[in-house]
């Protein structure tokens, strides 16, 4: 008979090779496709540069500063929606209303981007465009707040986290002294959680900056770079999807893999950044 | 006798099953026989503006046979015809004609099943219904930014524009627009379908797609006094006109051959009228 446990044991580790092995060939399959990018500093001029295919010109500067523009912003609505929804579900709301707006924000994650975005087109785009009077409504605004819809979620549920998982006796401690629950929250789980707040925030950021199908519905895709958050932008990510489809051997087709680096060394940057967190954080306890 | 009423009997039965049979076989003859027996998948990709009169084509032989599978993509023309020369699918739409270098560098054959027009339109509130070349010139290049100064409400004009893989884009860059720059604030969108939903939802916004796609939730504006409809565009007086192409690495084999023959046939080239295009049998 074979052994069973080291059958599955086996299993489990050439899943997790596997999954490793994918990551590390994608990596090296993006650097390896756009080495000719760094021959010449063609990168930084990509980087650098405005899209202009008909004359030649293939840079990816005003996606970087619309991605970069849609994703802060998206942050900003997102984050004191979510610490607020998240204090509420876990501090203030009494138990049984809680539990029902923990379910809501749960079943919220399960949304696909696209119904966002529909929903966007729709009803938040011809909002936006007669209460600003601002072009045709599909801009860094609308798509920004449509993106905090789609990320927030996912931080009220990891702020809760968090919020619920600071040691009873603390909290305990804090009754015994008469603290009321908003004394509570200021004086002893706002402190003690910081980090799982600090963490919610990096991982939404890493969705925001992924998200493509937000973006590429809502914010225009114009390629000039935005002068205000009521003019159309396109992402990296919207770039890598309008473009693909174009042309497989020409420069513009090369560009993408620009956008492709770049996001993935900030996604990297950021998973690091929420390990070397969560390592801090076990060290304390 | 009874025998002989029996037999008569037969006779007319079998005289009624012969002339249904004959009046199914004509009704299925010609175009799809030739699917009787086939199996296999046909893959196509590329023209947005195509895919009205791909999916009721695919709807009809898929009907008649369901052992043949037929996938439609869009992804513009640039797409279909990159993707049909690599060998990805089987025939590769086009809004436009094929370059010269495209042609030889993959050995394409080329397939003009249906003339269409790129029309410009607005949304059906806009007072703004007809424009001159220069204007629309100005209009995409971005000279003119406010509808006011066309006689329209007091709005900025939102530009609609498709991204380079579209034939559209290229057939009216060339045609309409003379080559004239297009606005770098221009909203992308990328199909026909897209930029009609976004025209309809914009009421000011101006864009162009393929006259079989304009229907009441567009308003077409019409061109130096011309209307882009398929009267216009068939006596020649519309001038931003196009052919719709199938493409295939040389000669096209098999499954992929019978549908581009489906399309040149009676049944075929109805549909192509039913979706708004001229058809090229006349």
């Amino acid at each position: 008979m074979i052994n069973t446990g080291k059958f599955i044991e086996k299993s489990f580790f050439i899943a997790a090779i596997f999954s490793a092995a994918l990551t590390f060939i994608i990596f090296v399959f993006m650097i390896f496709l756009s080495l000719p990018l760094f021959k010449g500093g063609l990168f930084f001029n990509i980087l650098g540069n405005p899209w202009k295919p008909e004359h030649g010109i293939f840079g990816v500067y005003p996606m970087l500063i619309g991605t970069v523009l849609i994703v802060l912003l998206s942050l900003c609505w997102a984050f004191p929606l979510s610490l607020g929804s998240s204090v509420l579900i876990s501090v203030i709301a009494p138990p049984r209303f809680s539990k029902l707006l923990k379910k809501i924000v749960q079943m919220m994650t399960g949304i696909p981007t696209v119904i966002y975005g529909f929903v966007g087109v729709f009803l938040l785009v011809p909002f936006i465009r007669e209460m600003f009077n601002a072009g045709s409504g599909m801009n860094i605004l609308t798509a920004s707040l449509m993106l905090a819809m789609v990320i927030s979620p996912t931080m009220i549920i990891i702020f809760t986290d968090s919020f619920e998982n600071i040691p009873q006796a603390y909290s305990d401690a804090i009754d015994a002294l008469g603290g009321s629950a908003i004394q509570k929250l200021i004086y002893v789980i706002l402190p003690c959680s910081w980090k799982g707040i600090l963490t919610g925030l990096i991982l939404s950021l890493g969705r925001a900056m992924g998200d493509t199908l937000i973006a590429l519905m809502i914010a225009g895709n114009a390629v000039a770079v935005p002068d205000s958050i009521f003019e159309s932008a396109r992402t990296l990510t919207s770039h890598i999807a309008l473009v693909i489809a174009a042309d497989f051997d020409s420069i513009e087709f090369r560009s993408i893999f620009t956008c492709g680096i770049v996001l993935y060394m900030f996604t990297t940057i950021l998973i690091l950044l929420v390990r070397f967190l969560g390592r801090m954080s076990l060290k304390n306890k | 006798m009874i025998n002989s009423i029996v037999g008569r009997k037969l006779a007319l039965i079998g005289l009624f099953f012969l002339i249904t049979f004959c009046m199914v076989s004509a009704s299925w003859a010609g175009p799809l026989d030739s699917f009787s027996g086939e199996k296999g998948d046909i893959k196509i990709s590329g023209g947005t503006a195509h895919i009205p009169v791909m999916k009721d084509a695919a709807k009809n032989i898929m009907n008649y046979n369901n052992d043949i599978s037929i996938s439609i993509a869009g992804g513009g023309s640039g797409v279909g015809i990159k993707q049909v020369g690599e060998g990805l699918v089987d025939i590769g739409n086009s809004g436009r004609k094929p370059k010269d270098g495209e042609i030889s560098k993959y050995g394409l054959k080329i397939f003009k099943w249906a003339i269409d027009g790129v029309g410009v339109v607005v949304n059906p509130e806009n007072k703004v219904n007809s424009l001159k070349t220069q204007q629309l010139v100005d209009i995409f290049s971005g000279k003119i930014d406010n509808w006011k100064s066309l006689g329209g409400i007091d709005k900025q004009i939102n530009v609609y524009t498709r991204d380079n893989s579209s034939g559209t884009r290229e057939v009216f860059w060339k045609k309409g627009l003379n080559e004239g720059e297009i606005t770098n604030k221009a909203n992308f969108v990328v199909s026909n379908g897209a930029m009609k939903s976004a025209i309809a939802n914009d009421p000011y916004g101006i864009g162009y797609v393929s006259v079989g796609h304009i229907d009441e939730s567009v308003l077409p504006v019409t061109l130096d006094g011309v209307l882009p409809d398929i009267t216009n565009i068939k006596n020649g007086s519309y001038k931003i006109a196009r052919g719709l192409y199938s493409n295939t690495k040389g000669e096209p084999q098999g499954l992929a051959k019978k549908f581009i023959e489906y399309m040149f046939s009676t049944e075929g080239q109805q549909i192509v009228i039913k979706q708004g295009f001229v058809s090229v049998n006349q």
